[in-house]
Order: C-alpha cells, then sequence, then structure tokens
C-alpha cells in the first residue's frame, strides 16, 4: 500500500533517514520503532511531503508522495497525525473535524461527523467547546477523528500515546485496531512506546541512527529477546 | 452637556476608523507575525484612487468600490510580490521590506499624484444634527462611517465564523503546518488575509478621507494610532482591536476636547507605554486572546 524506497533526508550534514526501505501493507497496522533521534519523525514528515527528501520516494498507489506539496495528500487518501497531537487549540471540536473533512472533493458530509462523534461520543459532548479545554486523551480521540474525516487509506500517527496514561493508551490503541478491521484502514504509527505499539502492530520496523535495523512480525520482534533490549528498551 | 457629547460623538466616529484601521494590522499579524507599516499608504494610495475616479466624473460610490477593490488587489500583491519570497526567513525581513514599501509608495504617490493637498469629497452632509436645543457633533459623514465599518467586520466575522473558506484561513493562521497536512492551501489563504486586511485598511482610509485633505501623507498618523488601538486589544485579537480602536478614538477625543489638542499624540504614547508595562498581552489578554 505505501512503499518506502531508499529514502534519505538530511538537516545539513547530518542524515537523519539513510536510505531506508519498506511496505507498509494494505488493512495492517505497521509500528515504526526506536530511540529518540532515530529519525521516527523525519521519516513521516519527509513521507507526507512536509521535507524533500535527499534521496528516494514514498509511493502510494503509484504516486510519488514526497514529490507532492503536503497539502495534497488529504486529497490522495494519506493522513498524517503530526507529533504532538496538533489540535488546533483556537477553534472549536467541531471547527477541528469540519477542516478534516474540507480536502474531500464532496466535502463534510455530516454523516462523517456524526460517525465520528459515534466513535469518540466525549467530543460529541463537547461539539462547541474550544478544543483548548479538551484533556490530552480527548485532544488525541480529537486529531485521530479529524483525520478519519478525510475518509484516508493510509493514516500516519506520530506517537499517539505520548504523555497519556496507560488506561487512555489502551483505549485509543483498541479503537485504532478496530478501525483497521471495520475499514481496511492502513496505519503507520510511530511509537517510543514500543511494548504497546508491537502488542497492537502486525509489522513492525526498527529504526536506529536513521537506517533500518529489522522490518519483520510484530510478535517475532517483541520475541526477540536481544533486539528488545538493544533497540525498544523493554 | 453640549460639549461632553460632542467630545464623545466624535471620538465614537474616529474610533471606529481607527477600529478598522486596527483590523487590517491584526488580520496580518496573527496570520504571519508581520507589523504591516506599509498599511497607511497603501491605504493612502487607493484613496487617491477613488479621487482619480471621482475626478473623472464618476459618483463618489464608484470610486469608493474601486478603492475597496483595488486594496484587495494590492493587498494580494503586496503579499505575493513583496512578502512571498521572505517567507520562512525571519519576520524581521518582511517587516523591513513592508518599511521600505511604505516609502516607495510615498514616493509613487508624491510623483504621480503631486504632494500637494486636495480635497476628498465626501457622500452626505457634514453639518451636525439639531435634536432640540442640542447640537448634536455627529454628521452624516459621521453616521456613515460607524455603520461602514459595522458592515464591514460584520461581513469578516460571517466569512471567518460561517463559512469553510473563513476556517480554513483560521487554520492557516494559527497553525499553518497542520492546517497545510489537512489539505488547507496555507500560501492561498495567506494571500487572501493581506488582500483582506488592506481592503479594511483602505477603508479606514477613505473614511478618513472624506470632506477633508488628502496628501500623500495624510494617513501616517494613524498608522500610530490604529498601532496602539491593536496593541491595547492584544495584536491577535480582531475583537480586541475593535474594542482598543473604539477605547482609544474615545480617550483621545476627551484629551483634545478638555485638555488640549496638540496633547493628542502625546497621549497616544502614553496609553501605548501604559498598555505595555501594565498589560503587555492587552486589555483582553485572558479574557479574549486569541478569539474571532
Amino acid at each position: 500500500m505505501l512503499q518506502v524506497q531508499d529514502l534519505t533526508t538530511s538537516y545539513g550534514p547530518v542524515k537523519a533517514l539513510d536510505g531506508v526501505s519498506f511496505e507498509a501493507p494494505r488493512g495492517k497496522i505497521t509500528a515504526v520503532l526506536g530511540a529518540n533521534g532515530a529519525g521516527k519523525t523525519t521519516l513521516l514528515r519527509t513521507v507526507s511531503g512536509l521535507i524533500r527528501p535527499a534521496r528516494g520516494a514514498a509511493y502510494l498507489e503509484g504516486a510519488d508522495l514526497t514529490r507532492t506539496p503536503a497539502e495534497a495528500m488529504p486529497g490522495l487518501g494519506l493522513s498524517h497525525v503530526p507529533e504532538g497531537r496538533g489540535v488546533i487549540t483556537e477553534l472549536t471540536v467541531e471547527e477541528n473535524l469540519r477542516l478534516g473533512g474540507l480536502a474531500r472533493a464532496d466535502r463534510s458530509r455530516p454523516a462523517d461527523l456524526e460517525r465520528v462523534y459515534t466513535l469518540f461520543p466525549v467530543l460529541s459532548d463537547r461539539r462547541r467547546a474550544l478544543a483548548h479545554v479538551l484533556s490530552g486523551g480527548e485532544r488525541q480521540m480529537l486529531v485521530i477523528g479529524r483525520a478519519l474525516m478525510a475518509t484516508p487509506k493510509v493514516l500516519l500517527l506520530d506517537e499517539p500515546s505520548l504523555g497519556l496514561a496507560p488506561r487512555i493508551v489502551a483505549q485509543i490503541f483498541d479503537l485504532l485496531r478496530g478501525l483497521v478491521e471495520s475499514d481496511g484502514l492502513t496505519v503507520v504509527l510511530v511509537e517510543q512506546n514500543a511494548r504497546s505499539a508491537l502488542s497492537i502492530a502486525d509489522f513492525g520496523v526498527v529504526l536506529n541512527l536513521g537506517r533500518l535495523i529489522v522490518h519483520d512480525d510484530a510478535a517475532t520482534l517483541a520475541a526477540d529477546e536481544k533486539l528488545r533490549h538493544a533497540y525498544l528498551g523493554f | 452637556m453640549q460639549q461632553f457629547l460632542t467630545t464623545a460623538l466624535t471620538g465614537l466616529t474616529l474610533g471606529m476608523v481607527y477600529a478598522a484601521f486596527a483590523l487590517a494590522l491584526v488580520l496580518i499579524w496573527r496570520s504571519t507575525r508581520i507589523v504591516n507599516f506599509a498599511q497607511a499608504p497603501m491605504a493612502m494610495i487607493t484613496t487617491y484612487v477613488a479621487l482619480v475616479v471621482i475626478d473623472a466624473g464618476y459618483s463618489y460610490w464608484i470610486g469608493f468600490a474601486v478603492a475597496l477593490v483595488a486594496g484587495l488587489v494590492l493587498g494580494a500583491v503586496v503579499e505575493r510580490v513583496v512578502v512571498r519570497p521572505v517567507e520562512g526567513k525571519s519576520e524581521i525581513n518582511a517587516v523591513i521590506l513592508t518599511l521600505g514599501l511604505f516609502i516607495v509608495i510615498h514616493a509613487l504617490a508624491a510623483v504621480i499624484f503631486g504632494s500637494r493637498y486636495r480635497s476628498f469629497p465626501a457622500p452626505f452632509g457634514l453639518r451636525g444634527f439639531q435634536v432640540g436645543d442640542l447640537n448634536l457633533a455627529i454628521t452624516g459623514f459621521g453616521i456613515f462611517t460607524i455603520v461602514a465599518v459595522l458592515v464591514v467586520m460584520a461581513l469578516l466575522v460571517a466569512l471567518f465564523r460561517l463559512t469553510d473558506l473563513g476556517l480554513m484561513m483560521r487554520a492557516s493562521a494559527f497553525n499553518a503546518e497542520v492546517a497545510r497536512l489537512l489539505g488547507v492551501k496555507v500560501g492561498r489563504m495567506l494571500t487572501l488575509g493581506w488582500a483582506l486586511a488592506a481592503l479594511v485598511g483602505s477603508l479606514a482610509g477613505l473614511l478618513i478621507a472624506g470632506g477633508s485633505l488628502v496628501h500623500p501623507s495624510y494617513m501616517d498618523s494613524v498608522v500610530v494610532y490604529g498601532f496602539v488601538a491593536a496593541v491595547l486589544g492584544g495584536l491577535d485579537s480582531p475583537a480586541g482591536a475593535v474594542v482598543g480602536g473604539l477605547l482609544l478614538g474615545v480617550s483621545l477625543s476627551f484629551v483634545s476636547g478638555y485638555v488640549g489638542s496638540e496633547l493628542v499624540a502625546l497621549a497616544a504614547l502614553v496609553i501605548l507605554m501604559l498598555v505595555l508595562l501594565l498589560r503587555p498581552g492587552g486589555l483582553f489578554s485572558h479574557a479574549a486572546e486569541r478569539r474571532v
């Protein structure tokens, strides 16, 4: 579904991403793991067109994403939820959601809003409230809901568990799993929290200092004690 | 009583114009963190455009409409041609460019239109109304000024609050990267923001010019008052800019009426200093922060 080929991104002389290739298959969750500075966020930012790569490409159904401006991504079926959640706190909950649906040709239909509200009843209670008042978990639900408004084929999620209580993380991951199974959504999940991520992912990619170390089944990675100690911290 | 009413009404009318001008500054500031110093000469040049149209024999209203459209176009052109090339670099670059533009437009106006004073017509009477034995200082043109600014503000609020386009503009202003990832063409929103700001600035220019004299630097003091009004309101808040403009207009009118008109500019600077010392975030830094 999403093919990353030989992707290399440099910040000046530093290669943040060095020749990374893998494929995230359709209807599966691929977890991208690794320590701080491994290049996980850079990978997502390069795939979604926020940074130009020095070399390589990323393909979604044949279209090269790295040669496409970021604002064209939702139209191609890719939604990127950036690190730090990306809630626009000055807008209301419903305005954030509506914004997510605007990129589509048919614009956001009320039915989609209702679907997101059904998925996340907490948001439904706060439609008119400024997103500013939401808790961390609610913000994460809001940005996932907002990304779903564009009915993406591929969802890139950057550290959704960051700063959230384990119970909330479990809730959000369950919901993601459900979406993948019901809608056939393809998810690329960047996580520091490798243990939780591998528990819901189908596949895992481990990065270290910009290079791909291993790409395998999530269960295989979770069972590899050496790898866990060396790169995953559990 | 007579003097009090006169002073208050004059202040209200003037305040509306400051509010419009402050709003023009705020619209640009909150989406780009640039104080557009060229706002005054941009408004000045569009007023001259109106004057040319009116002098050519067309009605005041045609001149008025042409000037507003000219403002819209000029704002878009300035963003595309002058500001866009330094986008992404330090904001100070763009601010210095707007200062340069200030000088360039001034010089151009003097070359094209001459630097002598020219009178600018008003579409309504300039004499006050008589109510009983009170002679109200509010003129037909004063009422038009207030109504025109209110209408433009209501239209802006409707645009920002009720339309998808307004939602995309606000999203671009608050968080450009997230807006871009959601498919908003942020560059276009910025251009539109500059265009709308210049239109509001042009409106202020036309309203100040009405029934008065224009000159290449007739707007220059307004940029100071507009800036003070914008800072009063917190620079980030369009609603704050409007309240700031009204407060400033009324305060300065009272200074002029009761203390001495020579102290008006000084009073504006004292107000600016007090705000920066006591409430640097503006009068509404908590209550109305970043609301449209």
